[in-house]
């Protein structure tokens, strides 16, 4: 393989999540309190540990409701973690405040799903840009319009775009203002949830093609957020699949894809459309549905679905390891994931 | 794969559907003429705004009276195009049924799920209070809801996203359909549950004989579940043949474009083809084919020239005036997977 592969043991991280949880409590209702109900709980994220190399590209993937946007949004500082740690450089950056939080704010930047309700729609694009650039002084005076075009062209949008209003752009095009807004910031790191989900496949491709070699140009570390597995295999170096807000398996993308040893990344790869109809199943890849994140299996979270589980994976909770090119949180990765 | 004459049930004849004024009018379905055989699965492929949604819409009649449809539906030898809204009812519901994408927003929140069964039975059947509820039981049972019994009495918000589509296949089953109109079915679900439903959807129509037409915006969800698939832009079809021919071998540039642009056997992190510019608004289609503007191969003419559909095999059309420029363009795509 000839892609730069970030190094296990070289670099310092850019990015670790160190026991990271984050847990939402339910409001309770009266009656609740009244029938001295326990409070109920969310575990939308649990314990996950991970590194982010600078410059790689990390994919998240995982079935709806199953912690990969919140985590993505602890990473952007937009929820404050219930347990655990982010370093940003070796550093903490969870109690941050003040001029501090700014700072890492600047340079780690989200983008969102909706191009349609994530820009405001009073706002002209140069607006827009101008105030993200003077929020974080990032220019002053006439630099900031020159900064406002530079953008434009950057992202490939036309010279006019700057005076134009959100709702005069196609879908593709607001992301593409999206991506110059985070850009503007000159962040070090970018969270894309689900940055084209909300596209036309053929529009995709253009803003999956900018992303890659934007990145390329300006150096960037990306995550990768989505649920298009396809898309996920052709942009990022590593990928991750969460479930029930754990990280399951983890390893270099083709490898990951290529040979998953984790039952639920088997079926979840299995269950993508693929594009070959020689391939058709009778049976789904994978039955039943996530359990609730109230209620988190006892073991191994995936047991209820799995079609191997055994005792074992009923009783014990088994533990991210190395298997194969990767990591594995399966007590019989190497026999499944050979089989 | 089903490619043995079958008995044809629907046969669309040269549908036009439009909306606003007659002398301004705006064309989402332009000459579109496409057949279903019995226990066929199809699959209308598209962007947003192709008229894929208006096509499936039109066929129901469930765009008027805003809308205007012209052209010929012949349902079972019947044209449904003239009929009347009593006379539609009759067939609307019972011998076509329709599920749409969002199954919280067709579902009626105040109802539990067994009435609303039980409604749709009332209005298609004649069976007893008792019959209909043993027949709901049947029907959750047959789209896949565990425990079913226990669940008639639940309301829609109880069941998962998944659970819901099944919900609404129950409903849209109860008459005993011999069309089911899919629109979108998957798009709101995850790739797990999208493919369980897709295997459902399949099964049924092996089972039961039925036709079906799917709606949709994924190549991978055709190539999974189509036996024949259409190709729509811009209110027009631009190619249609049998689904592994279409997938393997596509003609059209757009379609062509459109398989070219998901990732698959590419170098990782390599520029995907990509399909310049933006599908055209209907205010501004030109006179002759509706890619003209963004296709790699257009000619002088094709913009003025509007393509026909034309045999290219035995059972594929396309419409496009440079098939051999299109292809050339494209080169061939190595079989290797």
């Amino acid at each position: 393989m000839t892609m730069p592969m970030p190094m296990q043991a070289g670099p310092i991280p850019l990015l670790s999540l160190c026991a990271l949880s984050m847990r939402f409590e339910k409001r309770r209702s009266l009656s609740d309190t009244l029938a001295r109900r326990p409070q109920q709980v969310v575990s939308a994220v649990n314990d996950v540990d991970l590194d982010v190399m600078p410059g790689e590209t990390l994919g998240i993937v995982g079935e709806s409701g199953c912690g990969k946007s919140t985590l993505a949004r602890l990473i952007a500082g937009l929820h404050r973690p219930t347990a655990g740690d982010i370093l940003f450089e070796g550093k903490s950056v969870v109690g941050l405040k003040g001029a501090r939080r700014r700072a890492y704010n600047r340079r780690v930047q989200m983008m969102f799903q909706d191009p349609y309700t994530s820009l405001n729609p009073r706002m002209t694009v140069r607006d827009t840009l101008r105030e993200a650039i003077t929020v974080h002084r990032m220019r002053d005076g006439a630099a900031i319009d020159r900064r406002v075009d530079e953008l434009l062209d950057l992202v490939r949008l036309p010279e006019g775009a700057a005076d134009k209003y959100p709702h005069e752009f196609s879908g593709g095009q607001r992301q593409r203002i999206g991506i110059a807004r985070a850009l503007s910031l000159e962040p070090t790191c970018l969270v894309a949830d689900e940055l084209v989900s909300a596209l036309d496949v053929s529009i995709q491709a253009q803003v999956v093609n900018l992303l890659i070699e934007l990145q390329d140009e300006l150096g960037l570390t990306v995550l990768f957020v989505a649920h298009d597995l396809r898309l996920v295999r052709h942009v990022s170096h590593r990928v991750a699949v969460i479930y029930l807000g754990a990280i399951v398996e983890i390893g270099p993308s083709e490898a990951l894809f290529s040979k998953p040893m984790h039952p639920y990344s088997k079926g979840l790869l299995a269950a993508a459309p693929s594009l070959d109809p020689s391939a058709r199943r009778r049976a789904p890849a994978l039955v039943g549905e996530l359990p609730s994140p109230l209620a988190i299996p006892p073991g191994c979270p995936f047991h209820v679905r799995c079609p191997h589980a055994t005792e074992r994976c009923r009783r014990e909770k088994p533990a991210l390891r190395p298997v194969g090119a990767g990591m594995t949180a399966c007590h019989f990765a190497e026999t499944i994931g050979d089989a | 794969m089903r490619v043995q004459k079958k008995t044809v049930v629907l046969d669309v004849r040269h549908l036009r559907t439009e909306f606003g004024t007659q002398e301004r009018p705006l064309v989402a379905v332009d000459d579109v003429s496409f057949q279903v055989a019995e226990g066929e699965i199809l699959g209308l492929v598209g962007e947003s705004g192709s008229g894929k949604s208006i096509t499936l819409r039109s066929i129901l009649g469930i765009i008027r009276p805003r809308g205007r449809v012209a052209g010929e539906i012949l349902w079972n030898g019947q044209d449904l195009v003239p009929l009347d809204e009593a006379r539609l009812r009759r067939i609307r519901g019972r011998e076509i049924a329709m599920i749409f994408q969002e199954p919280m927003s067709s579902l009626n929140p105040l109802l539990t799920v067994g009435l609303q069964i039980s409604e749709n039975l009332v209005a298609h059947t004649d069976l007893d209070a008792r019959a209909r509820k043993a027949r709901a039981i049947e029907l959750l049972d047959l789209v896949g809801i565990p425990a079913a019994r226990s669940r008639l009495d639940d309301f829609p918000h109880e069941f998962s996203g998944g659970m819901r589509q099944r919900v609404m296949i129950a409903i849209a089953l109860a008459s005993n359909p011999k069309l089911l109109l899919a629109d979108e079915p998957t798009t709101a679900l995850d790739v797990t549950i999208q493919d369980q439903i897709l295997r459902l959807i399949q099964s049924l129509s092996r089972d039961l004989g039925m036709a079906v037409i799917l709606v949709t915006h994924d190549m991978g969800v055709v190539a999974e579940t189509c036996d024949r698939v259409a190709v729509m832009y811009g209110g027009r079809l631009c190619e249609i043949g049998t689904t592994t021919e279409v997938i393997a071998d596509a003609r059209h540039p757009y379609s062509l474009g459109l398989l070219r642009s998901i990732p698959r056997d590419v170098a990782p992190r390599t520029p995907l083809y990509s399909i310049p510019g933006a599908p055209p608004a209907l205010n501004a289609l030109p006179p002759g084919c509706a890619f003209s503007a963004r296709c790699p191969v257009a000619g002088g003419d094709c913009a003025d020239v509007r393509p026909r559909l034309q045999g290219a095999g035995a059972l594929r059309q396309v419409a496009c005036h440079h098939l051999q420029d299109a292809l050339a363009h494209f080169g061939p795509r190595e079989a290797a997977q």
